[in-house]
């Protein structure tokens, strides 16, 4: 079930260069939009796609559109998020770096159905390299017309800038990143109002993530039914899948929705199976954020149904015995693995990337971490694990943002599926030390003794 | 102490910068250029520094000190001329971040969030960087280094160390 739509030219030698790029159909979208549709039958078509938000909430993206607000006389704007920070998640990346233009191409032509003079793609400060790599893309796009002032002739002027971050995984938040564009810590903003009324500098705007902008792309250029077509219920089209851990081939692929999620695993087409011939233990499925499953449900539904890689599929049983797809950052862990030590990583990550606004997210990740922190140094007691269930359920839903959730999610799943693992450090702490924490990478010689 | 200014070849780039928002919103390119400052004075920002980017930007230097107090890609002390930056979250710790670690603190001498004296290394563990299926990986300036082993570090040390730069984020 391999269907590339967006990364269909990715191995296309030299592909990163405009007139390559032209070469393979590049900027068709724009040509077709500008000159036979209305902005409007633009939205319409991208509402048929069933395409969804593709940074991990799984919004419909036409939806979203359709929300902003048109003021007369005020400027409106689209916003790019690349600020791809989601643990496992690196499918942005690979789609920037290599495919610049599509990201480009499909600016300019979901700015003319929003009807945004201006457009900024805000791209993480780890990604220098890449915002480099996009300036140049865009420069080549000035160069042939397709930004500036009346593009194609027509009554349609387009500017599009990059800017870079600086190492915050809040500004993936869309509010957090409009604050970070306007020059300002990444807090999040109270909602309503929503962006899409008043987004940046108070302006109606859309914030899309790089993959749902490529996405229209493909929409434009073959029709939102088309696009519908792929796919299964109301997960339609394609998705790039991050594929990371104990896999044989690690990597980005780009999946119809529906695929079963044991063929993703298994298939050589995708992560080839487990490294070194061990069994799988379990899977975060879409980005740190999402509950990790064990094995047994993330290969079936608790229902005994395959499960499948979809929005509804992975989210079938819902937090009990499900997760979601997430950013489709998909890491997966062997026999080997220690889910307790895991748990610690993500735990210190939500501590260090909690912007500080809010007290239960502030103080229960720094809670959280200190207690995993002593699970992991043979102080723990059983009390402790209440303890860490207690703090997660009492961040959830009390936050301006939903980094409170995502900090809480990954702790209440590890508790709920593997609660005897966590016993057993806490039992018997002598056994962390003969506890493999992680897979040795070939031929590292052992440091820790 | 030298006076604090931009080259004239970053002072037309921050000029470049700041066209890209609206009027009056030139704070906007606060962060762009914090970059550009952090790239030339030596790695780090101070206060003199800081203050300067406000004057440039015309704001308060407070709003200044905020944002760069936020980031994490911002120093607010010296660094060594190369900055390890490696990561420990989920993927690369599976694939054995901590190993990374370990070797190159035995091999400097010195501890994570530490710089060595000869002023050339700083090693400081990161938060996820999207390498994740080129696990265990390590950022040094503008440039990802990934799937890592030992020799691996161990050749990319000897290389910063005889090329002796400073390498900083906005290098091409």
């Amino acid at each position: 079930m391999t269907q590339k739509i967006l990364l269909k030219s990715d191995h296309v030698p030299g592909i990163r260069n405009y007139d390559v790029y032209r070469s393979q159909g590049g900027y068709a979208s724009v040509e077709k939009a500008l000159k036979t549709m209305t902005p409007e039958a633009l939205v319409e078509e991208v509402k048929k796609s069933g395409l969804r938000g593709r940074g991990g909430a799984g919004f419909p993206t036409g939806m979203k559109w359709s929300f902003l607000a048109k003021p007369p006389g005020v400027a409106r704007y689209l916003v790019c998020n690349a600020d791809e920070s989601e643990p496992g998640t690196f499918k942005d990346r690979y789609l920037m770096e290599r495919i610049p233009h599509l990201l480009i191409e499909g600016m300019i032509t979901s700015s003319f159905a929003l009807g945004a003079r201006t457009s900024y793609i805000y791209i993480r400060g780890e990604y220098y390299y890449i915002l480099r790599i996009l300036e140049k893309a865009i420069e080549e796009a000035y160069a042939n017309g397709w930004l500036g002032n009346n593009i194609l002739g027509t009554d349609f002027s387009h500017d599009v800038y990059m800017h870079i971050g600086a190492g915050a995984y809040i500004c993936g938040e869309e509010t957090a990143l409009l604050e970070s564009l306007e020059g300002k810590r990444g807090n999040p903003r109270i909602k309503p109002p929503f962006p899409a009324v008043a987004g940046l500098y108070g302006c109606p705007t859309v914030v899309n993530n790089v993959e749902t902008i490529a996405a229209v792309v493909p929409i434009v250029n073959d029709g939102g039914d088309a696009y519908a077509k792929i796919g299964i219920g109301k997960s339609t089209g394609t998705k790039l899948i991050s594929a990371s851990g104990h896999i044989n081939k690690p990597g980005v692929y780009e999946i119809a929705l529906g695929l079963p999620v044991e063929d993703f695993i298994y298939s050589d087409e995708y992560c080839g199976g487990i490294r070194n011939g061990k069994k799988l233990k379990a899977v975060v499925a879409g980005g740190s954020s999402v509950p990790i499953l064990p094995a047994d449900l993330i290969l079936k539904t608790a229902a005994g149904e395959p499960r499948l890689m979809s929005y509804e599929s992975l989210g079938d049983g819902g937090f009990a015995t499900g997760t979601m797809l997430g950013s489709g950052g998909f890491i997966v862990m062997d026999e080997d693995t220690s889910i307790v030590k895991n748990l610690y990583t993500f735990t210190r990550f939500y501590h260090h990337e909690s912007c500080g606004q809010c007290s239960p997210c502030r103080e229960g990740t720094g809670w959280m971490e200190k207690i995993m922190h002593k699970i992991l140094d043979g102080h723990g007691t059983l009390n402790d694990i209440d303890l860490l269930w207690d703090i997660q359920s009492k961040i959830e839903g009390k936050t301006i943002c939903p980094l409170g959730e995502a900090a809480a999610w990954p702790v209440a799943a590890a508790i709920r599926h593997f609660r005897g693992e966590f016993e057993e450090y806490v039992k018997n702490p002598s056994s962390i030390k003969d506890i493999k924490h992680y897979y040795r990478v070939n031929n590292l010689e052992p440091v820790l003794s | 102490m030298a006076e604090i200014k931009f080259s004239e070849e970053t002072l037309a780039l921050v000029q470049k910068m700041i066209r890209r928002y609206p009027d009056g919103k030139q704070k906007s390119a606060l962060i762009p250029v914090l970059h550009l400052a952090q790239a030339e004075f030596d790695g780090w920002l101070s206060a003199p520094v800081m203050d300067y980017v406000a004057s440039i930007l015309k704001i308060q230097p407070i709003e200044v000190y905020e944002v760069a107090s936020f980031y994490s890609m911002f120093n607010l002390k010296p660094v060594g001329k190369c900055v390890l930056e490696i990561c420990r979250t989920s993927s690369c710790w599976l694939m054995g971040a901590e190993d990374v670690v370990r070797h190159i603190e035995k091999k400097l001498g010195i501890k994570e969030g530490q710089t060595t004296p000869d002023g050339m290394f700083t090693i400081k563990t990161v938060e996820c960087l999207g390498s994740c299926g080129t696990a265990p990986m390590l950022q040094c300036g503008s440039q990802f280094h990934e799937n890592l082993t030992m020799e691996k570090v161990d050749t990319l040390l000897d290389q910063f160390r005889s090329e002796n730069k400073r390498r900083s984020y906005t290098d091409i």
